[in-house]
């Protein structure tokens, strides 16, 4: 891992969130440091995608703080900021990589378009530079050239990944949040976009957080895991030491009930 | 308030059919419209006798604004004598008395649908749009919520990405007709359905241009001599179509032309579709219609 900054990236300090008098997720506190990637896993409804919604803005908590690192202003509280710069925000510095391709991309936009559209987002005007950084980012998630202005059903659903991906990280943001970027995905092509992500990861030295119920997915991205149930972190710690080495009951439920090929 | 019944209007009805709480409450949506230049207000629009998508928006801001001493002009497509002009023209006669007229510098209100006249409009005059679909931001965000934040928060950066598509499929900015325009420096609008070859002529024009939607309930407005510019990219600027014909009656090499099939053996010409202007022209070149196209 690189050498850590002064302070993390994002912090999130005793965060609340209640469906009514269901909780979501309960008084999780956790740092994600530049160039960190922090893996979330846990069951399904364990509370890991409320977390993650609520850590990436789209979900107001009911209690505690996110806040974020901003380029200019320091450490600010994400839920006290405007809703423009907060959504200018996700525009910019952030990712969000959906588990469905179809929640992330524009379906009746080519995939140039769908990977230009961040950039036009932020003011970009010039349909050459566009059309480049397009097809700089096809070629880096290993698309065919040829098919910059197919449409997205067109593709496959590993194609549509990578492209939901492209389209991401195409104005270099700092933080990037996937729910279950592999789910829905055969083996081989789980393979190969893990391997994909890895690179981008390393070379980009992007933060990530990542909800996986995956733990093979966890194990190869995650530098530090999390592991939550009923909506509580229950251990947390480097990748290794807890998948090798589960101090708590349930997490070592989790890795004894891994299937062995 | 006193209505404007009198001898002017049809038995039963008030003037211009709506009654004049209704012409108030439009009249006020009109005026926000006005102080917010591009922003689509809301407004309770009415039913009126005929289906909404033939112009019961520019209709009811028309019978809103018009008074005893207007001269009113309707066009369609250009043109004074088709359909939709002709029913709402007369429409308009029979429940105000008002003066109609084809003539473009004899109006001061005219209601169009799909054109704007090619005769520069001056000040004091008011254009009166009939639009279908008000909201430029539609295609990409379903959400209405969602539509007016992106509004207020001027989020306008992926309209681009419809630009982006035409240049990648046809090498070109395709859209032509409803092409999105900034007004004002702030507010994204449709400009309903005119050919972008008018788009020029809605920026800084002296006239008062009012946009009435009636199924979408919506107003909005470009006052007099506001600025309105049409999306485009710094390599892909914006243009209007152009024909390598001209006008086959008049001879007008600079206006919106029509190209009207002839016969079933690929014959064709090519007219203006702004017929009081190319009347006009072919009458002071002293030549009838007719004649012309011969």
């Amino acid at each position: 891992m690189t050498a850590r900054d002064e302070n993390p990236i994002l912090r999130v300090s005793s965060l609340t969130k209640n469906y009514g008098k269901i909780a979501g997720c309960r008084d999780v506190s956790l740092d994600i440091w530049p160039g960190e990637v922090l893996g979330i896993v846990g069951e399904s409804g364990s509370g890991k995608t409320t977390l993650l919604n609520c850590i990436s803005a789209r979900l107001e908590p009911t209690m505690g703080t996110v806040e974020f690192q901003t380029r200019t202003e320091g450490m600010v509280d994400l839920y006290k900021m405007s809703e423009a710069s907060r959504r200018m925000l996700m525009r910019t510095d952030w990712g969000f990589v959906h588990q469905s391709p179809r929640d992330g991309l524009r379906m009746s936009v080519s995939a140039g378009g769908n990977i230009g559209e961040r950039l036009m987002a932020v003011g970009d005007r010039h349909y050459g530079e566009i059309r480049e950084a397009a097809s700089d980012w096809l070629e880096k998630v290993e698309f065919d050239l040829g098919r910059i202005d197919h449409m997205p059903s067109t593709f496959s659903g590993g194609m549509q990944q990578r492209l939901q991906i492209a389209r991401n990280l195409v104005n270099g943001p700092r933080l990037v949040f996937m729910d279950e970027p592999t789910g829905g995905l055969d083996v081989s092509v789980q393979a190969r976009l893990l391997d994909l992500l890895r690179a981008l990861v390393s070379e980009l030295k992007l933060s990530v957080v990542i909800v996986t119920h995956d733990l093979a997915v966890a194990r190869l991205l995650a530098d530090r895991l999390m592991v939550m149930r009923r909506g509580e972190v229950v251990e947390t710690g480097l990748t290794d030491q807890v998948l090798d080495d589960p101090q708590h009951p349930y997490t070592q439920l989790l890795v004894s009930s891994v299937l062995q090929p | 308030m006193t209505p404007l019944r009198s001898s002017r209007s049809r038995r039963g009805y008030n003037f211009a059919y709506l009654d004049e709480h209704t012409k108030r409450m439009i009249r006020r949506s009109i005026l926000k419209a006005v102080a917010v230049p591009g922003y689509q207000v809301p407004f309770a629009s009415r039913e009126m006798p005929l289906p909404f998508g033939w112009g019961t928006g520019g209709i009811q801001v028309t019978a809103s604004v018009l008074g005893p001493d207007d001269v009113l002009k309707v066009i369609d497509q250009g043109a004074d004598d088709t359909t939709n002009a002709v029913s709402i023209r007369a429409f308009f006669a029979r429940t105000t008395n008002v003066r109609t007229t084809e003539k473009t510098s004899e109006a001061t209100v005219i209601q169009t649908r799909h054109r704007i006249p090619e005769t520069p409009l001056i000040e004091g005059q008011i254009l009166i749009y009939q639009v279908p679909i008000p909201e430029p931001l539609r295609w990409l965000e379903p959400r209405e919520a969602e539509t007016r934040k992106m509004h207020a928060l001027e989020e306008y950066g992926s309209m681009h990405v419809q630009l982006y598509e035409d240049i990648a499929k046809y090498g070109h900015i395709s859209t032509s007709y409803d092409y999105p325009v900034i007004v004002n420096g702030r507010y994204l609008m449709r400009p309903s359905p005119i050919p972008k070859f008018d788009n020029p002529k809605m920026h800084r024009n002296p006239a008062l241009q009012l946009f009435g939607a009636g199924r979408e309930k919506r107003i909005y407005a470009v006052p007099p001599y506001t600025d309105v510019k049409s999306l485009d990219f710094e390599d892909y600027p914006f243009e209007i179509q152009r024909w390598e014909e001209n006008c086959e009656i008049c001879g007008a090499d600079d206006t919106f032309l029509d190209e009207i099939v002839t016969d079933d053996q690929g014959g064709r010409m090519y007219v203006c579709s702004d017929s009081d202007y190319c009347a006009e022209r072919t009458a002071a070149a002293g030549k009838i219609p007719s004649e012309a196209a011969e």
